[in-house]
């Protein structure tokens, strides 16, 4: 193409020196990798910042909800549905609810982030994917503070320290591929359909109650326990289960009844997150326009 | 599918006009926009509507633009509200997609068309500043050492600690303007910058600009500021309703864009548009046919003796008919300095209308206090009201050479008077 436009110039000399690579265009990636992660970290620590500094507790508002919900579930849970089921039973609530205040907090922050973000979008050239990149760092920020409160609380609990917690760095990359993945998917669906909020709300809800996060696995009927763990969120706060708290819990893939058969939330998982990336890097460079 | 075409844009300024190479190049960029008349935003109203969200209209914000911008120079960009001015910057900076057509530009490109993109008014100019620089490109460490040239250029050492929210607008430009210079981009896109902040900073600005044209940056630059593009650009391109009407000097299409502006408020969109299709046309209402000066006694003169009256006459003739029309004739000296504006405003308020083939003489007269040199007179005839609507005008009409005035360093020789009291 710039073969073309040379020879329809005067000046082919001048023009042969525009490489390709300089056309114009939006993209949501960026051709720049380096730059995108710098642009989501600073946007993503700004943000972290803005939300704690400001306040007189600060971080400890971000430890304070996740913690009261604890300790209603825990309350209602053993105390009025007498369902403790489990060794360590209140750790591992609030392991599962710490990591699915993460998830809850990527995704619903994730919806009205390309929204929020306007005058940025629209007045600046970046790779668009920072943006909701950057919202997932703001809360693993706080997911990694959590999760030091999460580790006193076991051990005051007298949980062991095992080599299976090295498990745990796994389990939480994949909590947050997952939650990116689903982010991704709904930021782009906010721009044209303003009720995904509404929808999503309601449909997290059922996705918390249904998955083993506040009960054990053991409550799920003895021959559906397998399938619900195609569920990744089921499959993830088992394994977490059996690789953090207690290993008398069953482990995912002993639930499932084979390693192989591991690999169908896990797909779950890669397919969320590829959809979600693909949807946004097809739609993103066209957000700018339909804000 | 980039389309490759080129159609020559009108004014023939397509063309560069010196062998500098090329540092963007826009082809047939067209850009438009769905317009959907009833746009459904949720879910509900797209399944209760199913029909009502498919009627949409195009809006052409921008159609087939060519134009080749050289390395170091400063392209200004002018039109209405709606010409698609900023639609075309916002093309530039990849922040929309082209429909068809291409942009091809050589160097790095600023990614930013406004000033202070991202700035956040909760936090103090410190830490704005060097998020700023990294959402910009710059890497931390790059930002941290430059960040004292940043607040040295904006002035701004004692409200480094103040948060943005207690900055006044002035101020928030200053920041902004410094930033921006920090990103060493070939290309720099700027959409209305300096209408804030005072005038010493806005010079400065300029300059500054000045000094990265100077290293061979090229800026792109929206305005409505006339004076400015008359200022500052080198070139000038002239839009409305999508398309390029001229590209030219600065001078030629500022007053082309006033007189686009008000063919538009006095005859509406259409006449409007009918107006703009052929330039040429539109100032043919009046035409000055002869600038020149007289003595008292009504001869040509090339000089003139201070304290006596002299006179600049205008012949014009008219094409139209026009009511009331403005005359003006401005004295310019060398240095460039407009010393004086003679018109038939305020005090002749109503000249007269005249009628399609009338040709008429009028004469401006004035006292002549002014110093001793060469003047450049400018002449123009203008439509009834502000002035700024113009039918015909001729900078550099004619010169006269002033003579006989005391050695002053003043840009007049008034006539004065000397007296002693005691007390």
């Amino acid at each position: 193409m710039t073969t073309e436009l040379a020879a329809a110039q005067s000046a082919p000399d001048d023009r042969t020196e525009l490489s390709p690579e300089t056309i114009i265009e939006p993209s949501a990636l960026g051709g720049d990798f380096r730059r995108m992660w710098s642009l989501a970290l600073t946007l993503g620590t700004t943000e972290f910042r803005l939300r704690y500094l400001g306040s007189f507790l600060g971080y400890l508002w971000s430890l304070l909800r996740p913690m009261m919900f604890f300790g209603v579930m825990y309350v209602v849970f053993t105390q009025i549905f007498k369902l403790r089921s489990g060794a360590h039973y209140g750790v591992y609530m609030l392991c599962n609810i710490i990591l699915w205040t993460f998830f809850l907090e990527v995704t619903s922050a994730s919806i009205a982030c390309l929204v929020a973000r306007e005058g940025l979008l629209r007045k600046m050239r970046f790779p668009r994917l920072a943006i909701p990149l950057s919202v997932c760092l703001t809360s693993s920020f706080t997911l990694m503070m959590n999760l030091v409160v999460v580790v006193i609380f076991a051990l005051a609990n007298g949980v062991e320290p095992r080599w299976t917690w090295l498990e745990m760095p796994v389990i939480v990359a994949l909590w947050a591929m997952l939650a990116l993945g689903v982010g991704l998917i709904l930021s782009v669906l906010y721009v044209r359909m303003r009720d995904v909020q509404p929808i999503w709300d309601v449909f997290s809800q059922i996705l918390f109650y249904g998955s083993p996060l506040v009960y054990t696995l053991s409550r799920y009927p003895a021959h559906l326990q397998q399938y619900a763990l195609i569920n990744p969120v089921a499959a993830l706060a088992t394994q977490t289960a059996h690789a953090f708290v207690d290993p008398s819990y069953l482990s995912a893939s002993a639930a499932m009844g084979g390693t192989v058969r591991l690999l169908a939330p896990l797909a779950v998982i890669v397919l969320v997150f590829g959809c979600g990336l693909w949807l946004f890097v097809r739609r993103a460079p066209l957000v700018a326009e339909n804000l | 599918m980039p389309e490759t075409l080129i159609t020559p844009g009108v004014g023939g300024g397509l063309a560069a006009p010196t062998g500098r190479p090329i540092a963007v190049s826009i082809a047939g960029a067209s850009k438009s926009f769905k317009l959907p008349r009833n746009r459904a935003s949720t879910l509900k109203e797209r399944v209760l509507q199913p029909r009502s969200a498919r009627t949409f209209e195009w809006l052409h914000a921008v159609q087939n633009v060519s134009v080749d911008v050289e390395q170091g120079e400063f392209f200004g960009i002018v039109g209405r509200n709606g010409s698609g001015k900023s639609t075309l910057l916002k093309c530039l900076a990849g922040i929309y997609r082209l429909d068809a057509g291409t942009i091809m530009l050589r160097g790095s490109l600023s990614p930013f068309i406004e000033l202070g993109v991202g700035f956040n008014m909760e936090m103090t100019a410190r830490d704005n500043v060097i998020i700023n620089a990294i959402m910009l490109g710059l890497s931390r460490r790059e930002a941290i050492a430059r960040f004292d040239e940043v607040i040295d250029f904006a002035e701004l050492h004692d409200f480094l600690d103040l948060k943005l929210k207690n900055y006044s607008s002035g101020m928030l430009v200053r920041l902004a303007f410094s930033v921006s210079i920090l990103v060493r981009a070939d290309v720099l896109l700027i959409d209305e910058v300096l209408a804030v902040g005072d005038a010493n900073f806005q010079q400065k600005c300029f300059d500054e600009l000045e000094r990265l044209k100077r290293q061979g940056r090229t800026v792109l630059f929206v305005t409505h500021d006339m004076a400015s593009v008359e200022r500052f650009c080198d070139r000038a391109m002239l839009m409305s309703h999508g398309n390029v009407l001229e590209i030219g000097d600065p001078a030629t299409v500022a007053r082309h864009y006033n007189i686009l502006n008000f063919a538009t408020a006095a005859d509406g969109e259409e006449a409007a548009a009918d107006v703009v299709d052929d330039l040429s046309t539109v100032h043919s209402d009046a035409t000055i046919v002869g600038v020149w000066c007289e003595d008292e006694e009504g001869v040509r003169v090339e000089q003139q003796e201070h304290g006596r009256t002299g006179c600049v006459a205008i012949e014009v003739e008219f094409n139209q008919t026009v009511q009331d029309p403005i005359f003006t004739a401005t004295l310019r000296n060398l240095a460039g300095t407009k010393v004086c504006c003679v018109s038939s405003q305020p005090d002749h308020g109503e000249t007269g209308t005249f009628r399609a083939g009338d040709r008429v003489v009028s004469r401006l007269r004035y006292d002549n206090w002014l110093a001793a040199g060469r003047y450049v007179i400018d002449a123009s005839i203008a439509r009834h009201g502000t002035g700024a609507d113009v039918l015909d005008y001729r900078p550099d009409a004619v010169s006269i050479v002033m003579y006989g005035a005391r050695p002053t360093v003043g840009v007049v020789d008034l006539p004065s008077t000397f007296e002693i009291t005691a007390r």
